[in-house]
């Protein structure tokens, strides 16, 4: 497919992206931006004390310009412009010059940037007005503790009402939020200790990803979720049973329907060891799970795993938001899963390729109504918990998930833009300035696990207080109570079809 | 050594016995296994385990150093995701057989199924070893990462092939070694013969050898000249398949 390749020097059709502009009055010429850049756009010339940028390379993470003692530096959108053209749009051109010179399949990061409809934003929720008043949070207790698990049928009690029904194994979250998949190599292991942390100290998970887990780490063991892909990276007993849930990927919101792979290049020594590949080869995560075919096939892997943890973990099964999700997740549910992950299509990622990112999948706010709708129709949603990722950006995008049907969600964006992330979507050149999406030492050092993970404790924390408010104002006082209430949801700017799928009203209905 | 009738015991039932069994006595022996999945699961180093019967599929799965002797046929994807430990199974295997495994060692009398070896890898002095006395079937070694696969083709009727189609497809890491010539095949196009060195030879009558012993075979007719070596044709295939957007 590769073969007709061929190489052009120096015959480069693109502008940059950015332009970088420095304030010669306001610049001090402290030379921070040239040592924090690490895509070397900033320059000194030492003989003519000038600066010199290089505004080709530039990605427009902020870096520079937020360190900057004196703020003397602005990156703008390169000014150059093609004619405008509603059809062959910049980027539409843009791509095409890069493929005719590279021949390779773009390449992209972060989730699905394009102005598809965010359906958040088209709902809105209830309050209460003069009956079953509000409730205030600061006042009256509010539960947010969710179980995330297989739930039974029917609770029996013995005679003194002690229960007698074994519970199968839940995962408790003090909050409906937990830290979405990330591996340690598409992240830095700093970035990989503040989430671990943070969930440690809010009482919620974190997840490996399917880059094994650092020796370092396993002392948060009660906060961790350990992925199971289908490149089987750094699975082994040990690793299987140091978390408190397993979770088996099958796909990725960012990229369904295809694998993954962590180039060379970015397996490290560390990286090496917590993947248990060799150091320098390419992390292959083949598309589908080879042991995996069909419902039955997925059954024999959730139960090996239960098997090898003795029934002692909840099982989740992540899938990516696709047309028949709901069929895919009530076969999963069938299959023995104890919760299902739906990743929808705005979902991040460290790499995927650009055509796949931006055009497979569904919104998740559509999967997920629709999923739980399934789900109930067929009488199993009660043995399923059901979280939902790809896009949740705030507390009441949350709130709204859980009203559609979600028992809670995962934040991936959200939680490495709590970590200095600047959504400047270069995470697949492994240079990122802000010590996240690298493995480079001299960038993880710049995020210190110390401090911030404590920016992700506030943030969860802040989140949490939003929530009580948020259900407080509709007489809610626990969010079990919320869950799948669509009566609190009204639709805004959505047709007939949309409201159906979503299962709410119209605002004013 | 202590005997577990497993004949029409459920899975689940069985391999909490055997947990229990091992607690005492770390040589155990399976009569009468009839399908049943997961046995020797996640077991660890100084378990010994003999199988009477047809264990069921991922037999092994996770397993961490313990032994097992399989006295019949084994489904598939035995050794699924192993990290130590040795499998010799008296019979044929089905497919997937040691999917991802990482470390430890399968010895198959006979003949084993699809895709064998499937994304095998390797870490360090951990080297998984998979050697099997017959033929294979298609996707031999596929996305294979590390580790080695030896095939035998030993007492081949007339006109059987050694291996299917495909062989090494997507392989990027580790070793397959043939017994005879088999450039006729449709390979994988990852994947390309090397020529084969002393330290080949070395490591192919080590195991040839073990795999004499452990099924009371005279191997001594074998060349192991003879045998062919295919390597992945690049460590790192995907790294100029893209442009970063
Ligand atoms: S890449 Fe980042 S640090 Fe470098 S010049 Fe651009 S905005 Fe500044
Ligand atoms: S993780 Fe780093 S490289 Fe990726 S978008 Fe955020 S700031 Fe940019």
């Amino acid at each position: 497919m590769l073969c007709w390749k061929v190489k052009i020097m120096n015959l480069n059709f693109n502008s940059p992206l950015f332009e970088v502009i420095r304030d010669e009055k306001k610049c001090v010429k402290c030379k921070l931006c040239v040592d924090q850049c690490s895509n070397k756009v900033h320059l000194y010339d030492e003989k003519k004390d000038i600066f010199k940028v290089d505004d080709m390379k530039c990605v427009n993470c902020h870096r520079c310009a937020v360190l900057c003692p004196t703020k003397a530096l602005v990156i703008k959108k390169y000014s150059l412009e093609y004619r405008e053209n509603a059809m062959w749009t910049d980027s539409a051109i843009k791509e095409i010059y890069k493929q005719s010179q590279t021949g390779g399949v773009l390449l992209s990061s972060m989730g699905n940037p394009n102005p598809f409809p965010v359906y958040w934003d088209k709902m809105l929720l209830n309050a209460s007005q003069v009956t079953n008043p509000s409730i205030d949070p600061l006042r009256e207790p509010m539960e947010t503790k969710v179980m995330i698990g297989r739930k039974p049928e029917k609770l029996e009690f013995d005679s003194k009402g002690k229960l007698t029904t074994k519970m199968p194994p839940q995962v408790e979250l003090s909050v409906p939020v937990m830290f979405a998949a990330m591996s340690y190599g598409a992240i830095s292991k700093n970035a990989h200790e503040a989430l671990a942390r943070a969930a440690d100290d809010l009482g919620i998970c974190y997840n490996t990803g399917e880059g094994g887990l650092n020796k370092d780490f396993y002392k948060y063991g009660k906060s961790t979720v350990v992925q199971v892909a289908s490149g089987r990276f750094g699975v082994h007993k040990e690793y299987l049973n140091a978390g408190v849930a397993i979770e088996i990927k099958i796909g990725q919101g960012a990229k369904p329907g295809i694998g993954g792979h962590l180039p060379g290049r970015k397996v490290g020594e560390d990286v090496s060891y917590t993947r248990m590949i060799p150091v320098g080869s390419d992390a292959i995560s083949p598309a589908p799970h080879h042991d995996i075919y069909s419902i039955e096939d997925l059954r024999q892997l959730i139960f090996s795993l239960k098997e090898v943890t003795r029934y002692e973990k909840p099982i989740f099964v992540k899938i990516a938001a696709v047309h028949n999700a709901a069929a895919i997740a009530s076969g999963t549910v069938r299959a023995g899963a104890d919760a299902i992950v739906v990743d929808g299509f705005r979902g991040g990622t460290g790499a995927a390729p650009t055509r796949v990112r931006d055009n497979v999948g569904i919104p998740i706010e559509l999967a997920l109504a629709s999923i739980d709708q399934r789900l109930r129709e067929e009488g199993i949603r009660n043995q399923v918990s059901l979280l939902v990722s790809g896009s949740v950006r705030n507390s009441a995008d949350i709130v709204k998930a859980i009203a559609l049907g979600a028992d809670a969600v995962c934040i991936g964006a959200a939680a490495l833009i709590a970590l200095g992330c600047h959504m400047c979507r270069a995470c697949v050149s492994g240079k990122c300035n802000w010590g996240i999406a690298t493995q480079d030492p001299e960038l993880v050092k710049r995020l210190d696990p110390e401090v911030m993970h404590k920016r992700l404790v506030n943030l969860v924390s802040a989140w949490n207080y939003e929530i009580q408010e948020l259900l407080g104002g509709m007489g809610i006082n626990a969010v079990d109570s919320l869950r799948g209430n669509r009566l609190m949801l009204r639709g805004i700017g959505l047709n007939e079809k949309e409201l159906e799928i979503l299962g709410i009203k119209y605002a004013g209905e | 050594m202590k005997t577990i009738d497993a004949l029409g015991v459920y899975y689940r039932k069985l391999n909490d016995s055997i947990d229990s069994a091992i607690k005492t006595d770390k040589n155990i022996t399976l009569s009468g296994v009839f399908g049943q999945r997961y046995i020797g699961r996640g077991l660890s180093k100084g378990v010994k385990i003999k199988i009477q019967g047809v264990p069921g599929n991922d037999m092994a799965a996770y397993m961490d150093g313990a032994e097992i002797e399989v006295f019949g046929n084994a489904q598939d994807a035995v050794g699924n995701t192993m990290n130590a430990g040795r499998i010799v199974i008296h019979g044929r295997c089905g497919d997937t057989l040691g999917y991802s495994m990482r470390g430890g060692e399968i010895y198959v009398e006979g003949n084993v199924g699809y895709r064998v070896g499937i994304h095998m890898k390797e870490y360090k002095d951990m080297k998984p070893v998979i050697v099997a006395g017959g033929k294979a079937g298609d996707f031999l070694g596929e996305y294979m990462a590390g580790g080695a696969i030896i095939l035998l083709g030993l007492d081949l009727a007339e006109g059987e092939e050694i291996i299917g189609r495909f062989c090494g497809t997507g392989i990027h890491g580790g070793k397959i070694y043939i017994n005879g010539n088999p450039d006729k095949y449709n390979f994988g196009k990852e994947v390309e013969k090397v020529s084969l060195r002393d330290e080949d030879i070395a490591f192919l009558k080590n195991h040839v050898d073990l795999y004499a012993k452990f099924f009371k075979k005279d191997l001594s007719h074998l060349k192991l000249e003879a045998f062919a070596k295919y390597a992945a044709v690049n460590k790192n295939p995907y790294s100029n398949a893209y442009c970063s957007n």
